[in-house]
């Protein structure tokens, strides 16, 4: 029995390493596509312009002004002369913000009146208006105190932050732990839905069916290369993020592989059920983006899950990438403790099961 | 009369640089007004030429005229005149029948009553007006491909290009296309018609042959088949073992070329020679020889130095203790239905060790379920299937071990070596140590695959593809051997060799299970069940079947007019009924 299953692995992983398509697509293109996708959805913001529109020429505003100036997040300052420019500017994007001090502002502030001043966002691009509101906001405050000081006013509340785990609040240190659980999804998700389709597409798969492999024989027999070939391009995907995008690595590196083995078997029971309900490798193609759309982008990956509703919270037990994703995050940026693995990594196990066994039974079933 | 209607001119097309040419310096011509069959194996270059003919290839060295007119710069005026039809015809599926003939209407601009009349004409010629709203994936092989001509003859050509318009189809829908055909020439249109099937050159006014990109021969089938005039024979009543004297035949020097047919067994000798004496053969006291008009595979045969010679290894093999069961495969009202449809309805037979028992019928008839049912990759509805005594569909690995398989499409692994598929399948089969090596090797040697152990399976030519193929269901030494389909479009002489070493593992006792719908092949049987509508209809000896047909008033049936016969006789029992 150990000897088939090894023929039908040695197999696998042969056709594997001979396909040129394999070889590309699974083994080198997810490492390669990390670096890429990890620059490209990068939240910092680059080359900004500001937009300023003064009708006021006093000491304070000139003051504020020159803050902004001498941020480094504002590239180039635009000077605005008249009201109307304003929308002319935000419309044709040559200005990401405007900031706006009306004709009192200065002298409020003299009189030791509280005064306003206006920022105008550009909502079309929602994520980078929030961030430079963000700045802009600290700007203003650390004007605020200075000017309170200078009154001899005392401050009264000061927040003082500490980001933890992510100092400089990086976004690539937590864009690559994301990444690497949805890349290393693929590429088992894609290994092994198209092993069972493409054998039945070439009639190969028949003549596993009439020899004495049994149906679990051949589960694990596709179930392993899979499996050690997503792990092969995980662990090239690890070091990538480590020497090249230097991202640190901070947790147990045995907790993580133990639970990726779990991780993978579950992607892997999901692929192979695909691949067993599908008569072609078209339909498993088409297969999986259904199932995979959806759950990468419930995942957590690029919105938090615990905004979505309850009920699709509950749902989302179920997918794990979901589970993944908490648990690479956790590795990666803190030494998270062995619970947490724990937790996580029992749906998964049961994912596993489940989907393994269903493949198995079909296997027998759909054979036309 | 005007010249041809297509003159080819030293044309040769390869397809990547330093590959075998695809075609070879070819010239020939095809005139209107006539079939021409273009006649040649899997790989040998028919449908290259065709579709250079049709401009849809650009001819690496040489010269195609259609008409007077270069396929490739003239593309739109060859296309005005010129019909092609691919091996699958472009019919989509999920449309009906109508719509399917109304979109080529559209394609080709046949509007108003031009459009009406090309619909009534082309309905009643083909048979297809009472399935005007059937979907086109609904219709049977012999349909699809009268559909399929039915679109191409929208719009009536001047030529008209058929790439191997009889695969999938079954003898009677074979002989209403040749049928159709023949009318159309009538009418003065030229046909190509390609084919990899032999005797279908006998019907064509002239043939092209082509071997390996090479044109062979060029002219009349006749003239051709007159080569081997006088030098064709027939053993009959042989009381031994006719596989045996076959072998014996094939031995001798002046036999160029030797097969079974049915309890016969049919000879071309070397120019010359005198027929071969009986009793060194042990053909037995009551055997004698007599001449027999020669077949168009007799001369292609002579023409391509003769058949296999060489013995099989498996007649050396040891005969292995386990070939010892009688009844081998055994089949109780096997039943299987999908939804309503009922796909095989009561089937029983047995088979006996050392037998070749065929399943013949037409597409769709239901021989493939009895088969899949058989080798236990489907289910029985009713009815139960035992081999070597169990019932593969329930029983351990151990049982699947004692069968082996050939798939109709040569199953192989594509992106492994030759060495890497025996590995495989000695692995999965069991073998171990000692006995695998010397499996593997024996294999190796009996194919002779020692100088291509690292080529990719899917780089090997078709004859090769199947001689793995067949290694590797044989490893294990098996005790029944099912093989689906196993020479459809392969070139006469790999058939032989096949053929070869399949009575070699029979003659040590092994069962084989065979499916075709290739009748020749069909000969090489022992017994035959003949499944038609779902039913076995008939099942027999070649003989016996030839025999019911002859009750019937023919004279010289060959196993194809048998198998018509029987099924117009069911047709007819079951209109009766």
């Amino acid at each position: 029995m150990f000897q088939r299953i090894w023929s039908l692995i040695i197999k696998e992983l042969l056709a594997s390493a001979r396909d040129p398509q394999t070889r590309w697509v699974v083994l080198f293109s997810p490492p390669f596509l990390l670096v890429i996708y990890a620059f490209a959805i990068t939240q910092e913001i680059s080359s900004v312009t500001l937009g300023v529109h003064t009708q006021d020429r006093g000491v304070e505003a000139r003051e504020l002004i020159s803050r902004f100036e001498g941020s480094t997040t504002f590239e180039e300052i635009l000077y605005l002369r008249r009201d109307a420019d304003i929308t002319a500017a935000i419309d044709s994007r040559s200005v990401d913000l405007v900031l706006r001090i009306g004709p009192d502002f200065s002298r409020q502030l003299e009189r030791g009146e509280p005064a306003n001043v206006q920022l105008i966002l550009d909502g079309r691009a929602s994520n980078a208006a929030q961030i430079l509101a963000g700045y802009s906001g600290r700007i203003v405050q650390d004007f605020n105190e200075d000017q309170a000081t200078a009154l001899g006013v005392p401050t009264l509340t000061k927040v003082v932050t500490r980001v933890w785990y992510n100092p400089n609040l990086d976004p690539l240190w937590s864009a690559v732990p994301a990444l690497f659980a949805v890349l290393t999804a693929i590429v088992g998700f894609m290994v092994s839905a198209l092993s069972i389709a493409r054998e039945r597409e070439l009639g190969t798969f028949e003549q596993l069916l009439v020899s004495p492999l049994r149906p679990t024989e051949i589960l694990i027999g596709k179930a392993v290369p899979a499996l050690m070939i997503a792990l092969a391009s995980a662990t090239a995907m690890l070091i990538l993020g480590w020497l090249v995008l230097d991202v640190p690595l901070r947790g147990s590196l045995l907790l993580l592989y133990a639970s990726m083995i779990i991780y993978l078997a579950a992607i892997i029971g999901i692929g192979l059920f695909i691949s067993s309900l599908a008569a072609t490798q078209q339909q498993a193609v088409i297969g999986l983006f259904i199932y995979m759309m959806p759950a990468v982008l419930l995942s957590g990956y690029a919105t938090p899950v615990a905004n979505m509703p309850d009920w699709l919270q509950a749902l989302n037990e179920s997918n794990p990438i979901m589970h993944f994703i908490v648990i690479s995050k956790a590795v990666y940026m803190k030494d998270a403790p062995a619970e947490l693995f724990f937790h996580h990594t029992w749906p998964m196990a049961v994912i596993a099961v489940v989907t393994l066994t269903a493949g198995a039974w079909l296997f027998r079933r759909r054979v036309s | 009369m005007p010249g041809p209607l297509i003159q080819i001119d030293q044309l040769s097309k390869r397809f990547d640089k330093g590959a075998l040419a695809a075609l070879d310096s070819v010239t020939a011509h095809v005139n209107a007004g006539e079939v021409t069959g273009l006649v040649g194996p899997d790989g040998a270059g028919k449908t290259t030429l065709l579709r250079l003919i049709a401009g849809l290839l650009v001819p690496s060295t040489g010269k195609i005229t259609v008409n007077g007119l270069d396929p490739v710069t003239d593309s739109g005026a060859v296309h005005r005149i010129v019909s092609y039809m691919p091996q699958r015809f472009g019919l989509y599926e999920d449309l009906s029948v109508q719509e399917n003939l109304t979109l080529y209407a559209d394609l080709r601009s046949v509007l108003g009553s031009d459009r009406e009349e090309a619909f009534e004409r082309l309905l009643g010629f083909t048979g297809l007006a009472p399935f005007t709203n059937r979907l086109a994936g609904a219709l049977s092989g012999g349909m699809k491909q009268k559909l399929g001509l039915a679109c191409a003859l929208i719009k009536k050509p001047d030529l008209l290009l058929l790439d191997e318009p009889s695969v999938g189809v079954d003898p009677i829908s074979r002989r209403e296309l040749w049928r159709m055909v023949y009318e159309l020439v009538d009418q003065g249109i030229g046909v190509v018609w390609s084919t990899a099937y032999l005797d279908e050159a006998e019907q064509c006014a002239r043939v092209l042959l082509l071997n390996e990109g090479a044109l062979l021969y060029a002219g009349s089938p006749q003239d051709l088949t007159d080569r081997v005039a006088g030098r064709t024979y027939q053993i009959r009543h042989i009381d031994t073992d006719r596989r045996e004297v076959l072998s014996e035949a094939t031995k001798l020097a002046t036999v160029i070329d030797g097969v079974i047919q049915g309890s016969r067994v049919r000879l071309v000798m070397a120019e010359g020679a005198d027929p071969p004496n009986l009793a060194p053969l042990n053909a037995g006291l009551a055997a004698e020889i007599s001449q027999i008009p020669p077949r168009f595979e007799d001369a292609f045969m002579d023409l391509i130095g003769g058949g296999f010679r060489a013995t099989s290894p498996f007649a050396d093999r040891e005969d292995s203790a386990a070939h010892t069961m009688n009844q081998v495969v055994e089949a109780r009202a096997l039943t299987r239905r999908f939804g309503d449809f009922t796909a095989a309805d009561k089937i029983s037979f047995e088979v006996g060790r050392g037998e070749i028992f065929g399943l013949i019928g037409p597409n769709g008839a239901g021989k493939s379920t009895t088969f899949k049912m058989l080798c236990g990759l489907l289910q029985p509805s009713e009815g139960s299937a035992r081999v070597v005594g169990l019932d593969l569909q329930n029983a351990p690995s151990k049982a699947r071990g004692r069968i082996g398989y050939m798939a109709q499409k040569f199953s192989l692994y594509g992106d492994l070596s030759v060495q890497q598929n025996l590995d495989f399948f000695a692995g999965v089969y069991g073998l171990t140590g000692k006995s695998r090596k010397d499996a593997i090797s024996q294999m190796i040697e009996t194919f002779g695959f020692a100088d291509r152990l690292d080529v990719n399976a899917m780089g090997l030519p078709l004859g090769y593809k199947q001689r793995l193929a067949l290694a590797c269901a044989v490893m294990h030494d098996p005790d029944v051997l099912f093989l689906d389909e196993p020479t459809s479009g392969v070139d006469p002489r790999t058939r032989r060799e096949f053929w070869t070493h399949i009575n070699a593992m029979v003659a040590n006792g092994v069962t084989i299970m065979v499916t075709t719908h290739f009748l020749d092949e069909a000969e090489y049987c022992d017994r035959m069940a003949l499944i038609y509508r779902s039913k076995m209809i008939a099942s027999g000896s070649p003989d016996e079947l030839k025999d019911r047909a002859r009750a019937s008033g023919m004279m010289d049936p060959t196993l194809e007019d048998a198998f018509i016969a029987l099924v117009e006789q069911s047709d007819r029992e079951r209109e009766a009924a």
